[in-house]
């Protein structure tokens, strides 16, 4: 009896505990994959993934790429400069000739929240979202919530705090549904206007305080902050930001001995953490990218599975 | 029936038999005929005189309402055919039960100048089978920074100045708007938004922005240009009226402001009683409208506003947009939902039969009298003498909004599929019969 059954993943707040745990599961399968001399299993053969990103990304598309590579998945990547897009299509019709031409999956990274919902209505194909404006990057926590139970074993009973940008956060919103409804006690920090108290009725807490709340991490999320054109007025500046929220070396003495250091990346180093600490014995950031892997593998299977 | 244009014939008369005759104006509710002579209102006494034997409509468990009046409506041309024009935003208003409306300035080019005023005017004498009225801009361009001019659009026959769709954000601009608009008799219309605090929001902010990382719009934005308006109406001693008011802080400002007595007014459309934000969270671009969709309490304070008689005026901000220019990204798409088939229903629903928050007498006043006051127009009662704009309601009719059947050319509705209970069945513009169910 198979546990899944949805075609696309547009983000963890549809997904039960369950439809979480079993992706967690195959992607332990998949882990295994990337430690052997021949890197790839013919799951996804004679499939066409298209990986279609609206938005600039690197370090995610590269990691779908390589996962569909491994799955034996032919890839096509579309960026939006290259696309019809900017001849005014519209996302719609693009996705429509690209389906035409019998691509099977598309994973999408799109500026506008929702994009990916829009899509996987109107297609046959799978839509994995790849992150959708500050909406959910559903894979991305999922790798999170894969690198923590890899390394603590349970996610349930364990406190995560998540720092930063929580307000224009996908990663956010994703950490915080899949670590809720795995039973993780989450509190977000970071300065009022980023992290406003709306978000308690998430079901987490909000703090301003972040000295107070580090002592009792199991693990901290940082998520990149950044002091471009949209968040001028939103704090005064780097600095500032740095001596308030950065995870400082001074500061990391505070945590707990076991508690995982984890960022999405790209990092900013001497921003929102020292570069030690990013490089420290509790940093588990790399450990993040590589596990990023098998948890994409995990999902083009399952949800390329469906689409047939 | 298809709505129609057409002229009648002199001599000719109408005889609408034992309906529930409602005029506001008249403060009069009973059961009785209503005789329409040529294109006005007349006396018995007067049909003895007429040769040719008058049209009978039997009126038997329907209301009689003057025409009803809907003051907040985008004709979309010139510009914009695709969405609308002013023959089918014409006929949906037919259909809607509404015999005038009031048609807002961003067009392309916009209502900013006599020339485009006179333009519209001429194609809805040409093209519409109900009667428009245009507004015109209160600034150049609809860009809020110079003036538009005002005295010569007054004298091309606008009915108010408004930059719908815009707010002047510059307060000293406004002021000024507001000023001159009292030399020319002229409301101004406002649509109340604070370009600072909304930014970017396409939905409004608090719970579902926050979980759908969807910018969010605050109620702020708009009760700041409330509250500017409050103060400007004070100061030039001169009429302001807010359009689509959507915030429970707005309410609460208008009802205070207005118990001091100052010149303002407030308007609400069906969608924000109707729905919550909630709607927004499969990101259908049908539930994406400005001001936007908010919470619970705001819409329990639109209809304490509608109760009390701080909101006085009903309209549907009628935005159609083609499917296509919907079919998109939520950000990307445009705000704005058709309303004009459906308004009159969701209020009947909603207000009369489903929340008692008022009688027919009043629905029909603020449809009818409250806007014809606030625009110094002559419409909106039975009286005879008076031209013979006549909407038939059935307020007991039960039916199913279907968008397909619409007569706009545009079917962004969020309602499609609703059923109602009550509606218009006929409408009747000039003595002539333009729509019936």
């Amino acid at each position: 009896m198979t546990r899944w059954n949805r075609k696309d993943l547009v983000g963890l707040r549809e997904l039960s505990a369950d439809e979480i745990n079993f992706i967690l599961h195959t992607a332990d399968a998949f882990k295994q994959v990337g430690t052997r001399e021949i890197k790839k299993v013919p799951a996804l053969r004679g499939k066409t993934l298209v990986n279609f990103f609206i938005e600039p990304s690197t370090r995610t598309r590269t990691s779908f790429e390589l996962a569909a590579f491994r799955l034996s998945a032919d890839v096509i990547n579309i960026s939006a400069g290259s696309s019809s897009l900017t001849k005014g299509e519209t996302l719609k019709d693009t996705a429509r000739n690209l389906e035409a031409l019998h691509a099977d999956i598309f994973v999408l990274r799109h500026s506008s929240a929702g994009a990916p919902h829009f899509l996987a209505e109107r297609l046959k194909a799978s839509v994995i979202n790849a992150g959708d404006g500050a909406h959910e990057h559903p894979t991305q926590a999922l790798l999170d919530l894969y690198t923590i139970r890899d390394k603590r074993d349970t996610i349930s009973g364990l406190h995560v705090v998540i720092i930063g940008d929580v307000l224009f956060s996908r990663v956010a919103r994703s950490n915080i549904f899949g670590l809720t409804k795995l039973g993780a006690f989450v509190t977000l920090v970071g300065p009022s206007t980023l992290v406003p108290r709306e978000f308690e009725k998430l079901g987490v807490r909000v703090s301003h305080r972040l000295d107070d709340i580090l002592p009792e991490a199991d693990v901290v999320n940082l998520l990149r902050i950044q002091h471009e054109r949209q968040r001028k007025e939103y704090f005064p500046g780097i600095g500032e930001y740095t001596r308030l929220f950065g995870l400082t070396k001074e500061r990391a003495k505070r945590l707990k001995p076991d508690c995982l250091i984890m960022h999405p990346g790209p990092i900013n180093r001497g921003v929102e953490i020292d570069s030690e600490v990013a490089d420290g014995l509790q940093s588990v950031i790399l450990d993040q990218v590589t596990n990023g892997l098998a948890v994409r593998m995990a999902v083009l299977y399952l949800c390329g599975g469906i689409a047939t | 029936m298809k709505a129609e244009r057409g002229t009648i014939l002199p001599g000719s008369a109408t005889i609408i038999r034992n309906g529930r005759i409602i005029d506001p104006a008249n403060k009069r509710d009973e059961v009785g005929d209503l005789l329409i002579v040529d294109w006005k209102f007349a006396e018995g006494s007067q049909l003895s005189t007429k040769k040719s034997q008058p049209e009978e409509i039997d009126a038997t468990n329907l209301i009689v309402a003057p025409g009803l009046i809907d003051m907040h409506v985008h004709l979309r041309e010139p510009g914009f055919a695709q969405k609308e024009t002013i023959a089918s935003g014409a006929r949906a208003a037919a259909a809607g039960g509404f015999t005038t409306i009031v048609c807002m300035p961003n067009t392309s080019p916009p209502a900013d100048n006599p020339s485009t005023i006179a333009w519209i005017k001429d194609r809805a004498v040409e093209t519409a089978c109900v009667n428009v009225l245009p507004t015109g801009a209160i600034s150049r361009n609809l860009s809020g920074e110079e003036l538009a001019p005002i005295g010569l659009l007054a004298q091309a026959g606008v009915v108010a100045i408004t930059d719908d769709g815009h707010c002047v954000q510059n307060n000293a601009v406004m002021r000024r708007a507001v000023e001159y608009a009292r030399m020319v008799n002229l409301p101004v219309l406002d649509h109340c938004q604070d370009y600072n605090l909304v930014g970017n929001g396409v939905v409004h902010e608090g719970y579902w922005s926050t979980l759908l990382g969807l910018p969010g719009w605050p109620a702020a934005g708009e009760e700041a240009i409330v509250m500017r308006n409050i103060l400007l109406a004070e100061l030039c001693d001169h009429h302001i009226h807010c359009q689509h008011i959507s915030s429970a802080g707005s309410v609460r400002l208008i009802r205070e402001a207005r118990a001091r007595g100052v010149k303002i007014s407030g308007e609400v459309c069906p969608h924000h009683i109707a729905l919550t934000d909630e709607a927004v969270q499969n990101f259908d671009t049908n539930y994406k409208m400005n001001p936007p969709l908010r919470s619970q309490a705001d819409a329990d304070a639109l209809l304490a506003g509608i109760s009390d008689g701080t909101l006085s005026i009903l309209a549907s901000d009628h935005a159609p947009h083609a499917d296509f220019e919907k079919e998109v990204e939520f950000d990307a798409a445009p705000f704005g939902v058709v309303g004009l088939e459906t308004e009159l229903g969701l209020f009947l629903d909603l207000l009369v039969h489903k929340h008692g928050k008022i009688g027919m007498m009043r629905l029909i006043e603020m449809y009818t009298v409250e806007p014809a006051k606030l625009l110094k127009i002559d419409a909106g009662t039975l009286s005879v003498g008076a031209t013979a704009d006549v909407t038939l309601i059935d307020p007991q009719l039960e039916w199913t909004v279907c968008a397909g059947e619409f007569q706009s050319a545009s079917h962004n509705t969020p309602f499609d599929g609703w059923k109602l209970k009550g509606r218009a069945v006929r409408t009747i513009v000039g003595g002539k019969t333009v729509w019936k169910l």
